[in-house]
């Protein structure tokens, strides 16, 4: 993080324009909505452009992409807690304890008498 | 007693013990957003159907633009302090506080007309969803305004005292402050457009 006046002047700039950016990538989100897509498409869209939106915050306002050590060590275990956490209902909907399991009948052989 | 390392670095982290803590807070609030959004999905995967369009998207786009507007303010506000301007850090503060308690008018109309139409948390999941991430959400930011209220109001006069001291309290408040941000940068395309 910037602590000398000369730098952070400069970068008062870049604040500037990164929010313009967000507004301009909130206006996007909402026009790619109103074209309708197929949801799967339009999730994917809507959270690209939300995680750009998110990297932005992250990096310039909060001051990441300058940031020491211990907080990228702290973050990057966070990262991984809320990876798992995503993961969890990809668990639940592989989870088939309790459903019936359906066995086809055997077929019957030739020459059976029935 | 004076508390260490509040504006001199420890050598062995190189940051404040408020900068570090702050950070450690924020980690522990990801996982609890991250826990609901992971309800969320379990939610909307499981269920037969998902409602579209019960949400105003131009409410929710407004409140975007306001929280993205509220995020520059805030750190306006912190780099202002930083070029020793007291005059502009107290408008961006303030403005910060305003644009907060915007945002919190148009969620109470947003919440009264579901309200008026019977739309309450028990009507669907989508809607206990609903109710349940903004909701946090809000409480988020109220918290925020609480402290924004303290630095504009009887907190200010540590400007006086310890200017570095502070500079970093403001720090870390916009640090919380554009989480809260970031985390309305994802509610606002899950819950109001997909």
């Amino acid at each position: 993080m910037h602590s000398d006046p000369e730098a952070i002047r400069k970068t008062v700039r870049t604040y500037w324009m990164i929010g313009a950016a967000l507004f301009v990538f909130t206006v996007i989100t909402v026009a790619v909505n109103q074209i309708h897509l197929a949801v799967p498409l339009a999730i994917t869209v809507a959270l690209i452009i939300a995680t750009m939106k998110g990297s932005m915050v992250a990096a310039v306002f909060m001051h990441l992409s300058h940031e020491r050590m211990w907080i990228y060590g702290a973050l990057v275990l966070t990262v991984i807690g809320f990876i798992i956490l995503m993961t969890v209902p990809s668990f639940t909907n592989m989870d088939h304890i309790g459903t019936p399991i359906h066995v086809a009948a055997p077929a019957p052989e030739h020459g059976a008498v029935h | 007693m004076n508390i260490p390392y509040t504006v001199e670095e420890r050598p062995d982290t190189g940051l404040t013990n408020g900068k570090l803590g702050i950070w450690l807070f924020l980690a522990s609030e990801v996982m609890l957003f991250g826990a609901l959004f992971s309800t969320y999905i379990i939610l909307r995967t499981g269920a037969p159907e998902w409602p579209h369009g019960e949400l105003n998207v131009w409410l929710g786009m407004a409140n975007t633009f306001i929280l993205i507007g509220s995020s520059v303010t805030m750190v306006m506000a912190w780099a202002s302090l930083k070029l020793n301007d007291w005059g502009k850090h107290r408008l961006y503060l303030i403005a910060t506080f305003l644009l907060a308690a915007l945002f919190l008018v148009n969620k109470y109309f947003e919440y009264a007309s579901h309200f008026t139409r019977g739309e309450l948390p028990s009507h669907s999941t989508f809607l206990a969803i609903y109710y349940t991430l903004t909701g946090l959400h809000g409480i988020h930011i109220l918290g925020g305004m609480i402290v924004m209220a303290y630095f504009i109001g009887p907190g200010a006069g540590l400007a006086k005292k310890s200017p570095d001291q502070f500079a970093n309290r403001i720090e870390y408040t916009g640090l919380y402050w554009h989480f809260v941000d970031l985390v309305w940068i994802f509610l606002f395309p899950v819950l109001y457009l997909l």
